[in-house]
């Protein structure tokens, strides 16, 4: 192989290399492609406690149905909702460059879930004063109490987090640390949060509804 | 200036109705819940206005209607998982009802 050929197959390599580190994955940005993943993954855990869920359920005879009002759950929901809407104008807000929008609504958001995480604590502490427990279920089965504290346990851990989340994020876009992508990115994963309790609502809660 | 910067606003009017027509989905749920109806109803027409609502969620909130590939690969991935869960149902049936040879 001469010198000449040598040098074109070596900027050849080069230039495909090139391509193969810069071209992302579905023409998504690798941080925004990383959140996609970990939603799958997250998506996966949920999926399965909720099938879970569904098992014992179908193979408990007599399984309690102790809620007598829908009021708390529905108040929570509009919530969860209202702060993805809060999250999108904080997106776009961000993308439009309006930074002082972006902050506000980003932490908008925040308290929306620190408002819905109080209803969720709320809720537990009444459920734990009328002696429900993660091993004790004064209305039947135990695996009820084990299974609604476990699941929305799991949803409000996320919630939590994505809390911590916003707030550090709009924090740092405030002070020119991070940008609107990371604005984008996390409101991807607050909405994945709402999106699984709009499974875990119908499912742990208004199917056991005492009529 | 990021990828997000460049992308121009395309307004809230979009996003707004899909927030009411979710608000809406999410109402009805609760309405089913207070139907006379069995249990196995109740869990199928609640599960499908939840997947209505997690699909336009995904598709318009979170921008998957954009990107056609990411959109396939989402979708093909977590129902396969989710699917592939469904598999022990018949043995949550046998606990009910006991070993079908049994009987």
């Amino acid at each position: 192989m001469s010198q000449a050929d040598f040098s074109i197959h070596a900027q050849v390599s080069r230039t495909a290399a090139t391509e193969l580190m810069t071209a992302p994955t579905f023409s998504v940005p690798a941080k925004k492609m990383a959140m996609w993943l970990f939603i799958i993954a997250d998506s996966a855990t949920f999926a399965g406690c909720l099938v879970a869920y569904g098992f014992i359920r179908n193979a408990t005879p007599n399984w309690p149905r102790p809620f007598h009002s829908i009021t708390n759950v529905a108040i929570m929901t509009l919530l969860l909702l209202t702060s993805s809407l809060t999250m999108i104008i904080g997106v776009q807000a961000a993308q439009a460059g309006e930074k002082g929008k972006a902050f506000r609504f980003t932490l908008i958001t925040a308290a929306c879930g620190i408002m819905f995480a109080a209803l969720h604590l709320r809720e537990w502490m009444g459920m734990i004063h009328e002696g429900a427990t993660l091993f004790h279920n004064p209305w039947g089965t135990p695996l009820f109490s084990s299974l609604f504290f476990s699941i929305t346990g799991l949803h409000l851990l996320h919630v939590t987090g994505g809390v911590i989340a916003l707030i550090a994020v709009a924090l740092r876009y405030q002070g020119g640390r991070y940008n609107a992508d990371d604005i984008e990115i996390t409101g991807l994963y607050w909405h994945f949060v709402d999106l699984v309790w709009m499974f875990v609502v119908p499912l742990v809660y208004l199917l056991n509804l005492a009529h | 200036m990021t990828t997000a910067e460049t992308r121009k606003s395309s307004g809230i009017g979009k996003d707004l109705i899909v927030f009411v027509c979710i608000l809406a989905l999410a109402g009805i749920q609760f309405v089913i819940a207070y139907q006379h109806i069995s249990t196995s109803q109740m869990l199928v027409r609640m599960m499908t206005v939840a997947i209505i609502e997690a699909g336009l969620a995904l598709l318009f909130f979170m921008h998957l209607a954009e990107n056609r590939g990411l959109k396939w690969f989402v979708l093909i991935f977590t129902v396969a998982v989710i699917l592939g869960m469904q598999y022990g149902w018949t043995d949550s049936f046998r606990l009910l009802d006991g070993v079908p040879w049994a009987k």
